[in-house]
């Protein structure tokens, strides 16, 4: 019936390969619909971007750059179908994904076995890039800083930079960047000298923290640890604004967004948080890049489209340093990368393919963001 | 004992946002058996109507929450028109999974580019926020608006139910759909005005929730959605009263068990109570044992 | 010859299959995806049982696959090189722990009517869920919101059609048993049954567990295919992935189940492949259409109450078909 014509027409399609053009192929896979539809769409812009950049210019070597772009929708399961189908159906073997941990990780799983590259340009968890045995997988790198290193910075800027000695986290049970980012966090400012006095979680879906504050309200920390996305850190930071709760509040990379101060308002101002650049940074690539990507997308890139962008320069620049196609050479070629300029700073990557890079940190203030510090590694 | 108090303060909110989204679940369930699983969607959609009145209209409140009601009305009507009134003979499931796809629809549909688009949206918030505290425990403006008008909501339907003969007749028409033919009442029309007050009632629980919850996002229908129908069903699924008091249980569980027990195994513990409740009254709270004729 | 002849055919089309891989037509993306149908197949074959045949509406199904897919996980990434002896007794653990947990959480459960019934599955799944989201606190190599990684791939194209045979054998074998036939009647009039004398809970039991049991397989299937857990892949969206799939093909037809598993899968990975990339968050915007559609012209499922001559039993005659 019409359901099996569907079935032979689909296998008949997939089955059938392109003919083969003179073009090199890099993939995306990204959340482009879903529940972080947002961030999906920022990579997606600074991918398109970067790559449109390089192909007016002549493209890798001669040959021009084409793009396959997939969604996984904030699924592991999806993200590993969109990455077999990027290798095995587009015949991309350098991809760039993807935002989530959760889904970076059975993508890198993919193309590690298939021989891919891949770099993810905003997964923080550390087993993106190692096996579970400490070893590490050779195909995958990472634009991004970790979670362990993002963790300490902030400890380190409170302990010392902000004299707190004691603080209340709140973190997301589901979600392994915000859970991650939250130990970290704690491990060092205990280490630090500092006294956690309120650990306390909420779910994805949460919009409600009344209990939770209400909670922390009572252990009256001096600092409040949020490493969520700029999304709930709004919300969190207007209901305990409401509250009357007045600890400083800190957070991460999750925090930049050109829509915080829009949806938290005054309730956020004050609040500090760990980032990968400052779009104030007088550098020419940082200016060069916030301009650009404004005049076309109409608003400011956050540190996920910056990251995206970075992460396919990498590639890209790898692809041309190695002068050939070979996945096994363009990964050679990426790991001996050294001080390469990108707009999220100087990248160099150690064994394990994380990017040597520092971090910054940036405070609210009531116009936008303000820089305060750079710490490096 | 503040901390104690404040949190019922805190689960009350919660839960008389629940109970407008249970209602409107209730009502649909009680007139034709259909689980409406876009219920939570059209909450989401009305939710964004208040959005736009307050913030490209420039409407005042009320007229924006009076706006937003009327167009999710309007929307449930539309909805249950063209998605389950074709399947009002087939078997339940068939509307159950029609839900589901619309449902689906709804949430993918809006997050596309040119419709809503799937940004974090702020809400505004039209009116000044004061705190009072009273004996230690603060309430804002917030919570005496959510307060008043889902207690003014409530009284408006229940008045309605009881005293209207529109009211009798849904009630005619949840009791027994063909004598209640019979008996000369139009069952399309009396179904099509349920949806219309249950999605009526779910707009005004979104537009409370971005007041409240000052963020709306074309996903954020889904937990609210199913916690209000848990409550539903809790109360008793089909019972008007029973909505409200499973709703209100529902919050402050939720609450409870955030603030004294874990926060982080919340959702498992609002459960787990649903299931054991669930085991000693099979039919929810209030619900009736209906009696199976053989 | 009439029953060796289906078996001959699926034998045929699994050749067919392992040529086509093997001539390089068909890629590791599209084996991967044919095996992920067959594990949809055996978990829909699961719910099929459980609420097409027994009419048990469950909404907790993907917490049975999850069960499944952890404990036997935990088993094989505790003996890394085992090979395939360890996998198959990760299968055998497996489906012990899924038939223990169906086991008790079905004996209260199970005496509630129809939508209750689907409310406290639908919120035994998410307790679940829930459980495994902070697994990890208690058995660190869970991972908790962080995933499980490092699961031997142990999944081939052979595995899947072997478990996927031995499914569609069991559950036909069971329908048309004299059980299968005492779960029919508590599906078509529970109380005429009782006054009967059928034991309708412990028919419900049976059908509620071996229903999990298949779920569980599934899942194991699905752990050592993707070599990744994470507790998003048993929420209750995932439930109700299942729901549509058991209800699309017609309750209480194997046949339905199967070619709507197998559909459903490659319609919702052949609408990837197709759109452009323009239009790609355009994918759940069709699917929800077309889910409607389908429904509204053919209420009872593609394949409502028919099922494929071979799957009957020649002495009996016209199946039951659903309510």
């Amino acid at each position: 019936m019409i359901r099996i014509l569907c079935i032979s027409l689909i296998l008949v399609l997939g089955i059938s390969c392109g003919p083969q053009e003179n073009v090199i192929k890099v993939g995306l896979v990204a959340p482009l619909t879903g529940d972080v539809k947002t961030f999906g769409e920022s990579t997606k812009n600074a991918f398109t971007m970067a790559v449109d950049e390089v192909n007016a210019q002549g493209g890798i070597n001669g040959k021009q750059i084409k793009a396959y772009i997939t969604d996984d929708k904030n699924d592991p399961t999806e993200a590993a179908n969109a990455g077999s189908k990027l290798i095995n159906q587009d015949g991309a073997k350098f991809i760039i994904g993807s935002v989530a941990s959760k889904c970076s990780i059975p993508l890198s799983l993919v193309c590690q076995a298939a021989g891919a590259v891949m770099i993810s340009s905003a997964s923080t968890n550390p087993r993106v890039t190692v096996n579970d045995d400490g070893s590490r997988k050779s195909n995958i790198f990472r634009a991004c800083f970790i979670d362990p290193f993002q963790g300490s910075v902030a400890a380190k800027f409170a302990l010392d930079h902000l004299k707190v000695k004691t603080a209340a986290i709140l973190y997301d049970v589901g979600n392994d960047y915000v859970k991650g980012l939250a130990e970290f966090f704690m491990a060092d400012f205990v280490k630090g000298g500092g006294k956690i006095v309120g650990y306390e979680s909420y779910t994805k879906d949460d919009t409600d923290f009344s209990a939770l504050l209400t909670k922390i309200k009572e252990a009256n920390p001096e600092m409040l640890f949020v490493p969520d996305y700029y999304n709930k850190v709004a919300l969190i930071a207007k209901q305990a604004r409401q509250f009357g709760i007045k600890s400083v509040m800190m957070g991460g990379d999750g925090w930049d967004s050109p829509e915080m101060l829009k949806i938290a308002g005054d309730a956020i101002v004050g609040s500090y948080f760990t980032n990968h650049y400052s779009s104030d940074d007088p550098r020419p690539e940082v200016q060069d890049w916030v301009q650009k990507y404004e005049k076309t997308y109409g608003n400011r890139p956050d540190a996920l489209a910056t990251l995206a962008y970075d992460a396919t320069l990498l590639m890209i620049e790898a692809l041309k340093r190695a002068q050939s196609e070979e996945p096994m050479k363009v990964r050679d070629a990426l790991q001996q990368i050294r001080d390469f300029k990108c707009v999220s700073g100087s990248i160099s990557f150690d064994e394990f393919g994380n990017p040597i890079k520092s971090a910054v940190i940036l405070q609210y203030t009531k116009t936008g963001q303000a820089y305060v510090a750079t710490v490096t590694p | 004992m503040e901390y104690f108090l404040q949190q019922v303060v805190n689960g009350l909110q919660l839960g008389f946002v629940y109970a407008l989204i249970a209602l409107g679940y209730t009502m649909v369930y009680g007139i034709i058996r259909l689980i409406n699983f876009a219920h939570g969607d059209v909450f989401m959609i009305g939710a964004y109507l208040g959005y736009f009145g307050i913030a490209y209209f420039h409407l005042p409140f009320p007229i924006a929450l009076a706006f937003a009601m009327f167009g999710c009305g309007l929307c449930g009507i539309i909805i249950e028109r063209l998605a389950y009134r074709p399947l009002r003979r087939a078997p339940r499931i068939a509307a159950l999974i029609t839900a589901i796809g619309v449902s689906l629809f709804l949430e993918y549909f809006t997050s596309l580019k040119f419709i809503f688009g799937p940004d974090y949206l702020a809400y505004p918030r039209p009116f000044t926020v004061t705190t009072y505290q009273i004996g230690g425990v603060s309430f804002s403006t917030i919570q005496i608006i959510v307060f008043s008008v889902s207690i003014l909501l409530l009284v408006l339907l229940t008045y309605t139910i009881q005293n209207t003969k529109i009211g009798m007749a849904m009630r005619a028409v949840s009791f027994d759909k063909e004598t209640a033919s019979l008996m000369g009442i139009n069952v399309d029309y009396v179904i099509s005005l349920t949806f219309g007050m249950g999605s009526a009632l779910a707009a005004a629980g979104g537009v409370l929730y971005g007041i409240a919850y000052p963020q709306i996002n074309p996903f954020m229908g889904i937990m609210p959605g199913l916690k209000a129908f848990v409550a539903a069903v809790l109360g008793g699924i089909g019972n008007i009263p029973g909505a409200l008091v499973g709703a209100i249980i529902m919050g402050l569980v939720e609450t409870m068990s955030s603030a004294f027990v874990s926060s982080t195994l919340r959702d498992a513990i609002a459960f787990s109570v649903l299931i054991i409740v669930l085991l000693f009254k099979p039919t929810g709270i209030m619900g009736k044992m209906g009696t199976e004729k053989v | 010859m009439k029953k060796i002849l289906p078996i001959l055919l699926f034998i045929l089309a699994y050749l067919l299959i392992q040529s086509l891989i093997l001539l390089r037509v068909l890629n590791p993306y599209w084996q991967q995806i044919i095996q992920f149908a067959g594990l949809m197949a055996i978990s829909a074959l699961g719910l099929n049982l459980i609420y097409g045949y027994t009419g048990q509406f469950s909404l907790g199904h993907a917490a049975f696959y999850g069960i499944g897919a952890y404990t036997s996980a935990l088993v094989t990434k505790s003996y890394p090189h085992g090979g395939l002896p360890v996998f198959i007794a990760s299968l055998i653990a497996a489906v012990i722990v899924v038939a223990i947990v169906a086991f008790l959480i079905g004996m209260p459960i199970l005496r509630l009517k129809s939508d209750y019934l689907g409310i406290a599955t639908l919120g035994f799944g998410i307790i679940i869920k829930v459980l495994f989201d902070n697994a990890d606190a208690v058995i660190p190599s869970l991972g908790g919101s962080r995933g499980m990684v490092g699961i031997p791939k142990y999944t081939n194209l052979t595995i899947t059609f072997i478990l996927f045979f031995i499914a569609i054998i069991v559950i036909r074998n069971f329908v048309y048993s004299s059980m299968g036939r005492a779960c029919i009647s508590v599906r078509e009039d529970e109380i005429a049954a009782e006054s009967i004398g059928i034991n309708t809970t412990k028919y419900k039991t049976i059908g509620f567990v071996l229903g999990s049991v298949f779920a569980g397989v599934a899942g194991v299937l699905y752990a050592h295919l993707y070599t990744f857990l994470h507790p998003s892949n048993i929420d209750f969206l995932k439930s109700i992935d299942v729901l549509l799939i058991v209800v699309l093909g017609g309750l209480g037809s194997i046949s339905g189940t199967i070619i709507a598993a197998l559909g459903w899968t490659f319609l919702l990975e052949g609408l990837r492949v197709i759109l452009p990339a323009e239009i790609l968050d355009w994918r759940f915007v069709i699917y929800p259409l077309l889910l409607i559609m389908v429904m509204i012209m053919r209420p009872r499922g593609l394949w409502g109450g028919v099922e494929f001559n071979f799957l009957r039993p020649k002495e009996y005659g016209r199946p039951a078909t659903d309510k």
